[in-house]
C-alpha cells in the first residue's frame, strides 16, 4: 500500500514511466514487431542476393548482422517520443518534479527492452543462417547486448531534437548514423576477431566504454533536446 | 497596452509574480512590460483575441518556453532557482491534454497523476467517477470522445497536490454540465487557498476572478 499524498520518489517516478512505456509498447505490437521483422528480412536477403556459399557468407556475416541491427534500430527509434509529443504527455513529463535525466533513461530502457533485446536474443539463429562459426555466437550476442543500448541512447538524442519537426524524413538517419559508426566498427571487429580465433576482449572493452559514456551523457542531452523541442 | 481590470490585494509574498515580461515571436511583439501578481485564493482569467499570446504566456509561466525577457518570481524567488519545488506545486493543462489513446483512463492517470503524488487505484477511480467517467475506466481512450478524453486529463485536478493550476482552454470540448462542474472545481480550489490561471473565451461565473487582457491597444 502506497502512502497517499506524499510526493513520489524519483525511483517510483522512474518505475511508473518504465511501466507505462512498456504497457504502451505491448498494446501497440506493430512498433515491436515491424522493426524486428525488418531486421530478419534484411538479413535473409543477403544469402539470396550474394551467394548461399558458406565461405562467402561467413566472411560478411558479422557486418550484415550489425548493419541490419543499425537499420532496424533507426526504424524503431521514431516512435520513442513522437506519441508523447503529439498527445501532450511530453509536457507532463517535462513539468514533473523529478530529474528529467532519470525519466528519459526510463523511456530509453523501455525502448531497448522491446526493440533491442529481441534482436540480441534472435541473433544466434540469424548467425547460423549466415554460417557464422558457432564459437563466435557468444561474442556476437555480447557485442549486441552492449551495442544495442548504446544505439538506443544515441538515437534518443536525435529523436528528441527532431520530434517537433513536421516532416522528419531522413534527418534522423543523417544525425544518428555518423555517431553510430564506432559501435558498428567495434561490434563487427569483435565478432570477426572471434570468428578467426583471435581474442576480442579489447573491442568489447571499447564497446563498454561507449555504453558507459552514452549512458551518462545521452539522457542529459536528450532531456535538453526535449526542452528545446517543446518550446 | 495590457491591463488588469480588477487587481488583487497583496498579502505577504505573492504566490507568483511576473515583472516586465516581454515576448517576441516571429518578429512580432506578443506582449511587452507585462506585470501581474497571482495570490493564493484567486482565479486569474487571461483573455485576448486569437493569436494574442495567451498560450505562449502560460507556457512561459510554466517554464516550457524560455524565449522571453523579464522575471517570474515564485513565492519570492526566481523560478529558475527553485525549479523542482515549483514543478511539484504546479499543474499544467495544455491544448494537447496528455492522454495516451492506447491506454485506458485508469492507466493514463496512474502515470500522469502518479508523477506528482503517490496514488492508489481507489483514488484514481474516485477521481474518474467525479468527472463522470465511471464505467469507462477500462476502455481504451481512442474509443472515448474528445470531451471525455479532456475529462480524463481534468481528473488530474482532483488528484494533484499543486497549489497553482495553469489551465489552457480547459472548457473547449466540455458539455454544459461539465463546464459548470469545472467552474465549481476551480472556485473550490481558490477557496481552499489555491490559485488558478486560466485562458478561456468563456464567461466565468464565479466570484473573485481577475482578468488580464492581452493584446489590447
Amino acid at each position: 500500500m502506497l502512502s497517499v499524498g506524499v510526493k513520489p520518489s524519483t525511483r517510483s517516478a522512474f518505475m511508473l514511466t518504465l511501466k507505462r512505456d512498456l504497457l504502451i509498447a505491448f498494446k501497440r505490437k506493430n512498433d515491436i514487431v515491424n522493426p524486428f521483422m525488418f531486421f530478419v528480412i534484411v538479413i535473409s536477403l543477403f544469402p539470396l542476393a550474394i551467394s548461399p556459399e558458406g565461405e562467402r557468407l561467413t566472411e560478411i556475416a558479422a557486418g550484415v548482422i550489425w548493419i541490419a541491427v543499425l537499420l532496424s534500430a533507426m526504424l524503431s527509434m521514431d516512435s520513442l517520443y513522437r506519441g508523447d509529443f503529439e498527445d501532450g504527455s511530453l509536457e507532463i513529463l517535462l513539468l514533473s518534479p523529478h530529474p528529467l535525466f532519470f525519466l528519459v533513461l526510463a523511456k530509453n530502457i523501455a525502448h531497448w527492452l522491446v526493440s533491442g533485446l529481441p534482436v540480441v536474443i534472435a541473433s544466434p539463429l540469424l548467425a547460423y543462417m549466415l554460417k557464422l562459426p558457432s564459437e563466435s555466437y557468444a561474442t556476437l550476442m555480447l557485442t549486441l547486448l552492449i551495442g544495442t543500448p548504446t544505439l538506443s541512447l544515441i538515437g534518443s538524442i536525435a529523436v528528441a531534437l527532431t520530434v517537433g519537426l513536421g516532416s522528419r524524413g531522413l534527418i534522423l538517419a543523417v544525425i544518428t548514423l555518423p555517431f553510430s559508426v564506432p559501435v558498428l566498427i567495434f561490434g563487427t571487429l569483435a565478432v570477426q576477431a572471434s570468428a578467426s580465433g583471435l581474442p576480442s576482449g579489447g573491442y568489447l572493452t571499447l564497446l563498454l566504454a561507449l555504453l558507459a559514456g552514452s549512458l551518462s551523457l545521452a539522457p542529459l542531452t536528450s532531456a535538453a533536446a526535449l526542452r528545446i523541442s517543446v518550446s | 497596452m495590457n491591463q488588469i481590470t480588477e487587481s488583487t490585494v497583496a498579502l505577504g509574498a505573492p504566490l507568483l509574480e511576473v515583472r516586465g515580461l516581454c515576448c517576441e515571436r516571429d518578429e512580432r511583439m506578443l506582449f511587452a512590460g507585462l506585470s501581474f501578481v497571482v495570490e493564493c485564493g484567486t482565479v486569474l482569467q487571461i483573455a485576448g483575441s486569437n493569436g494574442s499570446g495567451k498560450t505562449t504566456l502560460l507556457r512561459i509561466l510554466c517554464g516550457l518556453n524560455d524565449g522571453y525577457d523579464g522575471e517570474i518570481i515564485w513565492r519570492g524567488e526566481s523560478t529558475d532557482d527553485m525549479a523542482e519545488s515549483f514543478a511539484g506545486d504546479l499543474l499544467y493543462f495544455g491544448h494537447r491534454v496528455g492522454v495516451n489513446k492506447i491506454l485506458t483512463p485508469l492507466e493514463n492517470l496512474r502515470w500522469s497523476a502518479g508523477m506528482q503524488r503517490n496514488v492508489n487505484d481507489q483514488l484514481l477511480l474516485d477521481a474518474l467517477e467525479a468527472v463522470g467517467l465511471r464505467g469507462f475506466e477500462e476502455s481504451p481512450c481512442y474509443t472515448l470522445s474528445a470531451g471525455q478524453q479532456q475529462r480524463v486529463s481534468l481528473a488530474r485536478l482532483r488528484l494533484s497536490p499543486a497549489t497553482l493550476w495553469v489551465l489552457d482552454e480547459p472548457f473547449t470540448t466540455l458539455d454544459v454540465d461539465a463546464v459548470a462542474q469545472l467552474e465549481q472545481t476551480l472556485a473550490d480550489h481558490a477557496r481552499q487557498g489555491g490559485a488558478v490561471i486560466v485562458t478561456t473565451h468563456h464567461k466565468l461565473s464565479m466570484p473573485s476572478v481577475s482578468r488580464l487582457t492581452l493584446g489590447v491597444n
